[in-house]
């Protein structure tokens, strides 16, 4: 399709400028996370715009990375992100593979039991209540068991096994192939980009956890990376400023620096994965 | 079996069927031949039960005295006690309008952003611009509120944020857009809006991707401009998708976005941004009254039950398909 009239250039050339400025709206604070991080206090405070830095110190990185319950958090945020996001791709294919074989006697009433939950829940409190009773408070796998799948992304995945052709699905069952075997040989193998895309919606989910740890762990030895962050941010406020320690001339850069150290995994692994969605076609495809 | 084109055989077809035998053995096989495909439900139909069927009948706590002794079970019922004393605070109505108003202010600004976002990025032509910004736009979306929550506060403080720094560079005062009561809101639906509008654009483009060129085509050849076909083609063939998240907004309402304000709310703007479920928080966990959290909790579910089948029944009785 070609549009030659002027006034499709015109809107062309408009839209093209609207989109790079939302673009840059949408980076700027990322990009002025990362300069603050890394700039001396001196130049913070009589800079009032410090779009580049004219100074680069890593001071503050040096002083957070001296921090032990920085690595302890990590260390926490790494096992529930590995270990749950393994647990949560079992599960997911495990069901999804299930309910996606038509006319299996009873799917769709389990499906609907499924789905079900999107819809109405009992409460943060009694899911809080069951969890206490498991005996999983202030234990790590209060942070990986209560969330062990995601209705949303079983639901995606379950429409893009639906998808593959049955005939592959028969061709093994007739040469003596069983479900697992299907599943492992045939099924995971055609299912890369789904599977990719849905770990790392889990990975993220898990990274990210901020609302299991502050109903299910007290225990600041069990912090994950996101409550490490937070009294960082938030709740130290009053010690910087204790009185002229390093602490305080670092102030925002050390904010700054915790905010990079907590953003930087997921960033460094979002190139990889965007390509799969950038399409929209799988995600898109839940509406089904 | 595979020369039959019966509706029957074809759903059969893909799980074996055994012979037919008794009747009451008959499911007993059929279970047997479908054993591994019934065995990997089974994990997921345990975590359903213990973390979504049971915490339901866990509700009920609402209607008892919950003491941690005795437990869900055995604890004295209450009737609707909670509930009287809930609908008699001042405090709880506030908390039930933040909560409303902070959602409304979300839905009338953020719905329309993203349909607007994927309506011009369909018209680039340019796609490497186009996959430049899509990746961009997408990118806040897989950013913790914590992270985003320390960024705002970065570029928003009074004393030395750039937002800030910019107005005293032409002579404003200083604004506290996150201390000051009257713009609190306001940042909560602007920061949001620029977390998820992007993100939000996913499920447009997949619907704009599946529209026929030869529709365009067509429309061209009839003399139609690109207004006209924006308006008469695009917009009424991703209308159902509109109304589809519509529904799905609406059946939200009482979820006002429990991170987001978790972490950025503080004691001097709670009048403003207290919401159903920082209040379920602070009542329940702080103050250890499960019962009236969980009638709080319950109240909020069925109100967003109750919203969601009417926006369905809404949107069927306009000709539209519904969520379910």
């Amino acid at each position: 399709m070609h549009y030659t009239s002027r006034a499709g250039k015109l809107f062309d050339s408009f839209n093209i400028v609207c989109l790079a400025i939302v673009a840059i709206v949408t980076l700027y604070p990322f990009w002025d996370t990362l300069v603050v991080s890394v700039i001396p206090l001196e130049e913070y405070l009589s800079s009032s715009i410090h779009l580049f830095p004219k100074q680069i110190t890593f001071e503050a990185y040096t002083y957070l990375f001296s921090m032990s319950e920085l690595w302890k958090s990590y260390g926490v945020t790494l096992f529930v992100t590995i270990v749950g996001t393994a647990l949560n791709m079992i599960l997911t294919i495990m069901a999804a593979y299930a309910l996606s074989r038509p006319g299996l006697k009873g799917n769709r009433v389990i499906m609907f039991l499924f789905v079900f939950t999107m819809l109405f829940s009992g409460g943060i409190i009694p899911t809080y209540l069951i969890v206490k009773s498991l005996g999983m408070m202030n234990s790590v796998w209060a942070l990986i068991i209560p969330s062990a799948l995601n209705t949303y992304n079983l639901i995606i995945m379950r429409n893009f096994f639906t998808s593959l052709p049955d005939g592959l699905v028969e061709a093994a069952r007739i040469d003596g192939c069983n479900d697992m075997g299907i599943l492992y040989k045939i099924v995971i193998p055609l299912s890369m980009p789904a599977i990719s895309t849905i770990t790392l919606f889990y990975a993220v989910t898990r990274w990210n956890d901020f609302f299991n740890a502050i109903f299910f762990i007290s225990d600041k030895e069990l912090w994950p990376l996101q409550l490490f962050l937070r009294s960082m941010l938030f709740e130290n406020e009053s010690s910087y400023s204790g009185g002229g320690d390093s602490l305080f001339l670092l102030g925002p850069s050390i904010k700054m620096a915790t905010v990079m150290a907590a953003s930087i995994p997921v960033m460094l692994m979002y190139p990889f994965f965007q390509k799969y969605f950038i399409n929209g076609v799988l995600v898109g495809g839940v509406k089904e | 079996m595979a020369y039959i084109d019966s509706e029957a055989a074809v759903k059969e077809v893909s799980v074996l069927t055994p012979k037919p035998v008794r009747k009451q053995a008959r499911l007993l096989r059929y279970i047997w031949f479908n054993r591994y495909l019934y065995l990997m439900l089974v994990p997921a139909l345990l975590y359903y039960l213990i973390f979504h069927y049971i915490p339901m009948y866990g509700a009920v706590v609402a209607f008892k005295d919950f003491s941690i002794t005795k437990g869900i079970l055995g604890s004295e019922w209450a009737g609707f006690k909670h509930f009287e004393y809930l609908f008699s605070q001042d405090k709880f109505w506030q908390v039930i309008e933040n909560t409303v108003v902070i959602s409304l202010y979300r839905l009338v600004f953020g719905f329309p952003a993203p349909i607007i976002a994927a309506l011009l990025l369909n018209e680039v032509r340019v796609r490497l611009f186009k996959q430049t910004v899509q990746t961009v736009i997408y990118l806040p979306h897989f950013i913790s509120w914590v992270i985003l929550g320390g960024i705002l506060i970065n570029l928003l403080s009074t004393d030395s944020g750039v937002v800030n720094n910019v107005i005293k560079l032409f002579g404003g005062t200083p604004i506290g857009f996150l201390s000051d009561e009257s713009y609190f809101r306001s940042m909560l639906v602007f920061s949001m809006i620029w977390k998820e509008f992007g993100w939000n654009t996913i499920i447009y483009m997949a619907a704009l991707a599946g529209i026929s060129p030869h529709l365009y085509e067509a429309a061209v050849i009839d003399g139609a401009n690109r207004f006209q076909r924006l308006l008469h083609l695009t917009i009424p063939l991703i209308r159902s998708t509109i109304v589809l998240i519509l529904i799905l907004r609406l059946g939200g309402i009482m979820e006002a976005g429990f991170e987001q304000i978790f972490v950025l709310y503080h004691p001097g703007v709670y009048r403003v941004s207290d919401i159903i479920d920082t209040y379920v928080y602070r009542i329940g966990l702080a103050e250890g009254r499960f019962s009236l959290a969980a009638a709080v909790g319950l109240f909020k579910s069925l109100i967003n039950f109750a919203l969601l089948v009417l926006a369905n029944w809404l949107s069927r009785r306009m000709g539209e398909q519904g969520v379910y």
